[in-house]
């Protein structure tokens, strides 16, 4: 009988129904579509964040710069060909200092600390073409270099090209914290133990790809020749440096003996993070320190611009939504059970109890929140769909000087700060569809409540009202 | 089963109130078969709806098989609806979207009687009043006599003490009225239920063995004809 009666009901005022079954399928079709990109939105400042300092890394620990920005010259002028030119400088990445070594020792026993590793992250400069030339008239023969001052020279302009690249020395002892942990391997293998003193590289897959290298060949960074062992590939675009050697590799290059600029901690569980920060700070004032969090403020660009769409106007359209649409439900309920009057009125005469007339009038709406839930579920998957399939790349934009540890990426004008381009997917999890589902249930119920109220109100005597 | 002792009825409260009922006594007996008279706005509904514990009475006491039914909770009185008081309304107060046979098992459902008992006992009522063939047929597909044999059929089908109807020949043709006098007629016999009706209908209340006029908020007893 509850059933039927149910169905009958809805069927008699169908369009009603569909009235209150939409207004609520918006309402949590725009919950769901909302929460879906937030979702994706703090999916890809997760995923921005680790390709950052990697995923195993919960801190970075660095110095701000305290002297002159690295400077260094290129001697030229040397080897048999005096005009071609091909040099390389190694500098320490601006904005940061470099400290001992032995500080990621020291903050791997701090509280809260499970692992440290130290890196030092490098600037590649590499100068590579042909000086210009000056011919002395009635000299007869070129001469290269500076002129003197009482001749007059005819110019023979060069071709001078400079290419940076980004250098990363990893503690081959622990890859899977640090800026490894931030990539995939594509080809080859990631360093080993026994990597620590070799002159082996990995590089990067699209810097690679660009230079024409593989696993198996060699570069040749200040004289050094280094064999390629693997190629990775960063998790997002922009991501990631160029070259990474082993650490004590990377110091002798930039001769900067056991020294670092960056550690890399991983805390004991995501609750330590705060604890561990407080310990190194303790341990080492001057250092800079940034947590997950940290890094998640000064990321700036589309992405953060999307993060705040979503969770505030966002979330607050959605809310909006959903409590137009449970209000509406709640009025077109207590206006259907007023026109009910009699016949509630005859439940009661006949013996129906006040519980069991609430608890039809409530099926009712019940049944109307889940069509509209399952509706709202549908829109709202929709709706992320159409997020994922239209919305275009975001870009974080971080910045290197503010504490951030990376090294600093080619990309952006800016040398201190880095662009990462991450594709938004907003993703529908079965957790937001059990809330969409609840919600959907909780929109039914709040408009049964206030219908059954109405009808809890009638009494058995309105059975015999002549007009209604 | 009905002892009345100056049942008062008031509406409203000051000056602005009015006293449908103003000291009614009444005593119907078991098995009665009482028509109950008046002008429109004299307190028949009213009386009625005391009587059926749809509402209370201001004052005086209403004794119903011994209880005082104002004295009844909210609980106490649907219960008693539920299985001692039939009603048959004006209107037919039928459920649209139930067919006729769901609407007489509706009121079963308080009596918790389920499935197939619940639909043979309303198919076997709807067969007393000779509507087994519309059993399957929504109110909006009966006629206005057939629709109150179905509402008959649903007080019924419960086995009542009582039986109280409110004008139930107001809103039909003159055959169909007397077709469905003759029906409470036959079934006040047959099941020996107190049938209790209000009417302002003459020729229904002359089929009443025992006629009583409300006017002015009391209940004057009329004698019976030839006496």
């Amino acid at each position: 009988m509850f059933f039927r009666y149910l169905s009958r009901e809805l069927r008699r005022r169908s369009r009603q129904a569909l009235v209150v079954s939409l207004g609520l399928a918006v309402g949590i079709g725009l919950v769901v579509a909302v929460t879906a990109m937030a979702t994706g939105v703090k999916q890809a400042q997760g995923t921005v964040l680790h390709s950052l300092y990697g995923v195993g890394t919960d801190i970075t620990v660095t110095r701000a710069a305290t002297g002159d920005p690295p400077t260094g010259g290129f001697q030229v002028g040397v080897g048999s060909d005096r005009q071609r030119i091909s040099r390389d400088r190694v500098l320490a990445s601006p904005g940061q200092s470099s400290f001992d070594a032995s500080e990621a020792v020291t903050i791997a026993k701090l509280d809260g600390v499970s692992g440290a590793v130290g890196g030092l992250d490098l600037s590649l400069i590499h100068l590579n073409g042909k000086l210009p030339s000056f011919t002395f008239p009635g000299q007869g023969a070129a001469r290269t270099g500076a002129p003197t001052a009482q001749s007059s020279a005819v110019v023979t302009p060069g071709e001078l090209n400079v290419s940076t690249s980004s250098v990363s020395g990893v503690d081959t002892t622990n890859v899977s914290i640090g800026p490894l942990s931030a990539t995939r391997l594509a080809q080859g293998r990631t360093f080993t133990l026994s990597d620590a003193k070799r002159d082996v590289a990995i590089l990067d897959a699209q810097f690679a790809n660009q230079k024409g290298l593989g696993v198996g060949d060699s570069i040749t960074i200040d004289g050094t020749s280094f064999t390629i062992v693997g190629i990775t590939s960063p998790s997002v675009q922009g991501a990631g440096s160029d070259i990474y050697l082993p650490l004590a590799k990377a110091q002798t290059l930039a001769g900067a003996k056991d020294q670092i600029n960056t550690v890399y901690v991983k805390a004991t569980s995501s609750k330590t993070i705060a604890t561990a920060k407080r310990a190194i700070l303790q341990a080492d004032p001057k250092a800079t320190v940034s947590t997950s969090s940290d890094l998640a403020k000064q990321v700036t660009g589309s992405l953060s611009s999307a993060s705040n769409l979503a969770t505030k106007l966002g979330s607050w359209l959605s809310i909006a939504a959903l409590l137009t649409a449970i209000a509406l439900a709640t009025l077109l309920t207590i206006a259907a059970v007023g026109r009910r009057v009699r016949e509630i009125g005859t439940l009661k005469a006949i013996g129906w109890r006040t519980r069991r007339v609430v608890g039809q009038v409530m099926g009712e709406t019940l049944v109307l929140g889940l069509i509209g839930g399952a509706l709202g579920i549908g829109l709202g998957i929709a709706g992320a769909w159409v997020v994922t399939k239209v919305a275009p790349n975001l870009t974080a934009t971080v910045s290197s000087a503010q504490g951030f540890g990376g090294p600093v990426g080619a990309a952006g004008g800016n040398p201190f700060s880095r662009t990462i381009s991450v594709a938004l997917h907003a993703s529908v999890t079965r957790s937001l569809v059990a809330t969409a589902v609840g919600l959907s249930l909780a929109g039914g119920a709040i408009a049964g409540l206030f219908g059954g109220w109405r009808a809890a109100r009638m009494r058995p005597a309105d059975a015999m009202r002549q007009v209604v | 089963m009905y002892e009345l002792n100056d049942v008062t009825k008031r509406y409203g409260n000051g000056r602005g109130s009015v006293d449908a009922l103003a000291g009614v006594d009444l005593s119907v007996g078991d098995g009665e078969f009482v028509a109950i008279q008046g002008p429109t706005g004299q307190g028949k509904s009213t009386l009625l709806q005391l009587l059926g514990g749809m509402d209370r009475q201001t004052s005086g006491t209403l004794m119903y098989d011994g209880r005082e039914l104002g004295s009844l909770s909210e609980g106490q009185l649907t219960r008693l609806r539920a299985h001692d008081l039939g009603f048959v309304f004006q209107t037919f107060n039928l459920i649209p979207t139930l067919s006729s046979c769901e609407n007489v098992e509706t009121a079963l459902v308080p009596l918790r009687v389920h499935g197939s008992e619940r639909r043979r006992r309303a198919e076997a009522a709807l067969a007393e009043v000779g509507l087994a063939h519309r059993a399957g047929h929504l109110p909006g597909e009966l006629s206005g006599g057939e629709q109150q044999r179905t509402a008959i059929a649903r007080a019924l089908v419960k086995e009542p003490r009582v039986v109280l109807a409110d004008e139930p020949t107001g809103n039909l043709d003159q055959e169909t009225r007397d077709d469905i006098v003759g029906l409470l007629e036959e079934l006040w016999t047959t099941h020996g239920v107190t049938l209790i009706v209000v009417t302002h209908d003459d020729l229904v209340a002359a089929r009443a063995p025992r006629r009583m006029r409300l006017e002015a908020g009391r209940v004057h007893e009329e004698l019976p004809m030839g006496a």
